[in-house]
């Protein structure tokens, strides 16, 4: 009996990083959301946060598209 | 069209219930956490997932090619070595589903597989390393990574995301929740539904309909596509109240970490070659993410039925369906037989879940009557750090299979099918 604790292995790295960073990812997105978000509603201007928050969730949607692409694939 | 006998649509009609059973059987992997957390309203929710498994269905037939090609010696294997395993895991699925746990369509299929070809070709066929490596290391393995990767994103987004505005967070957790249980539902109709269409190809195979090593036909892909389609529609209310308020309480930020962690799981597992249960994988991450909250307690009582009746799956199907293979061995009689049990049984599971109906309505109502306040508070005081219980959980889990493991489940697969009495029923 063979046991591929190697492929195991690099599941659990690859599952863990990858949840942990795109859900991080995101929530620095919804971070920057809300933080020009008030700044508007008090009149002023975050650019900063919020082109920073629109980088972040364009990297989770590149790791969604990736997703779909590994399921078609 | 090929050539079909009434035996091998029998095995047909039957392969489809399976592909739907497990479809509602499974809608709670995907949407239970966006169910429970609001973000979709129920309907909303089984709709498109199951738009998504019907898409999902179409997109390859890699996993279709690889059941109906090499897993299984297609000289050997009879339509009603097949029809019986079928028979095992659709019982199991529903029994299941009545009781309200979620478990893995897969290792049911695999169990009433296994029990067939032992009443058919003898012990001496099952291979116990295969079963190990394929079926019990994943089963412990899928929750455990899940559950640690879930429980980690969890505390990473309550920590970086404390003062998100409350409007920002509830939109931003809602997109986040619903475009993470699409990818589940679309890697689960582009695997299970594929399971059924391998299946069924292998049943044509089997009966002579089709050559070895085809293809599947279209029509096997589209009625496949629709069955597991429909089924999810359906929604399996009982699983998803289990997994979606039953086992803990999600917020938003641990949905969307428990949906995150499931679809990287499932997708690193099929894609670095180990295969993981998505079941599995979804209900340790659902458990994780209620870990990975301060506060967040999971209800240990329903977790223990749930590893419980992991470990009852591949040996419950598998007596079944080596007992429906003994019945028919005595000819069109004993298919018959078989076939009428099989409807009876649907049946009656099913009169019996209208005794207390959960659908759509009250899916995420509290199940007060099942747990007093006395007992969860006393739970929550008592609740041993997570991951030594669930440690043990899991080990607990695999005694109990590997018990089974070494009375004789070998093999996953009959190699050996050819020795097993010549069905003359397959020319009927």
């Amino acid at each position: 009996m063979k046991i591929d604790w190697a492929a195991l292995g690099s599941v659990f790295g690859v599952s863990l990083s990858a949840t942990v960073a795109l859900v991080a990812l995101f929530t620095l997105g919804l971070v920057g959301l809300s933080k020009h978000e008030t700044a508007t509603e008090q009149g002023g201007t975050a650019t900063l946060a919020r082109s920073g928050a629109y980088a972040c969730f364009a990297l989770v949607t590149a790791a969604v598209g990736y997703g779909i692409y590994l399921i078609v694939s | 069209m090929e050539h079909i006998t009434l035996l091998l649509g029998i095995v047909i009609i039957t392969a489809l219930v399976f592909d739907f059973t497990n479809g509602f059987h499974d809608t709670a992997n995907a949407m239970a956490t966006t169910i429970s957390t609001g973000a979709l309203k129920p309907k909303t929710a089984v709709a498109m997932s199951a738009v998504l498994n019907l898409v999902g269905a179409f997109m390859s037939v890699e996993v279709a090619k690889t059941i109906s090609k090499g897993l299984v010696n297609e000289e050997g294997i009879q339509p009603e070595v097949i029809f019986a395993a079928l028979v095992g895991a659709i019982l199991w699925n529903l029994v299941t589903w009545l009781v309200g746990l979620p478990s893995s369509s897969s290792h049911a299929l695999m169990g009433g597989l296994v029990g067939a070809a032992v009443a058919s070709a003898g012990l001496g066929a099952v291979n116990g390393g295969t079963l190990v490596t394929k079926v019990l290391l994943p089963a412990v393995a899928a929750p455990i990574v899940a559950g640690a990767a879930a429980m980690l994103a969890a505390k990473v987004t309550y920590k970086l995301g404390g003062n998100v505005g409350k409007k920002t967070s509830a939109k931003g957790y809602k997109a986040g929740q619903i475009a993470s249980a699409g990818l589940v539902s679309l890697a689960h109709g582009t695997n299970d539904a594929q399971k059924t269409m391998g299946i069924i190809t292998l049943a044509l195979v089997a009966g002579g309909a089709l050559a070895p090593g085809s293809n599947p036909p279209v029509w096997v892909i589209v009625s496949a596509g629709m069955a597991i389609a429909m089924g999810t529609y359906l929604g399996g209310w009982r699983i998803i109240r289990t997994l979606g308020t039953g086992l803990t309480d999600l917020q938003p930020q641990q949905g969307f970490a428990a949906q995150t962690s499931a679809a990287s799981v499932i997708l690193a597992s099929s894609t670095l070659g180990f295969s993981l249960s998505t079941t599995h994988a979804c209900s340790g991450a659902v458990m994780g993410a209620g870990l990975g909250r301060k506060g967040g307690v999971v209800r240990w009582s329903t977790a223990t039925r749930m590893f419980i009746a992991w470990g009852l799956t591949l040996p419950a199907a598998a007596v079944v369906a080596s007992g429906a293979e003994l019945v028919m061995r005595t000819g069109d009689v004993g298919v018959a037989a078989v076939a009428l049990f099989l409807i009876a049984s649907c049946v009656a599971i099913w009169l019996i879940s209208r005794r207390q109906v959960v659908d759509h309505s009250n899916v995420n109502d509290v199940q007060a009557a099942e747990e007093p306040g006395v007992v969860t508070t006393a739970m929550a005081a008592v609740t041993v750090p997570p991951t030594v219980a669930a440690e043990a959980a899991a080990e607990a889990v695999a005694g109990t299979t590997a018990a089974v493991t070494d009375e004789a489940l070998k093999a996953t697969i009959p190699a050996a099918a050819p020795t097993a009495p010549a069905a003359p029923a397959a020319a009927v």
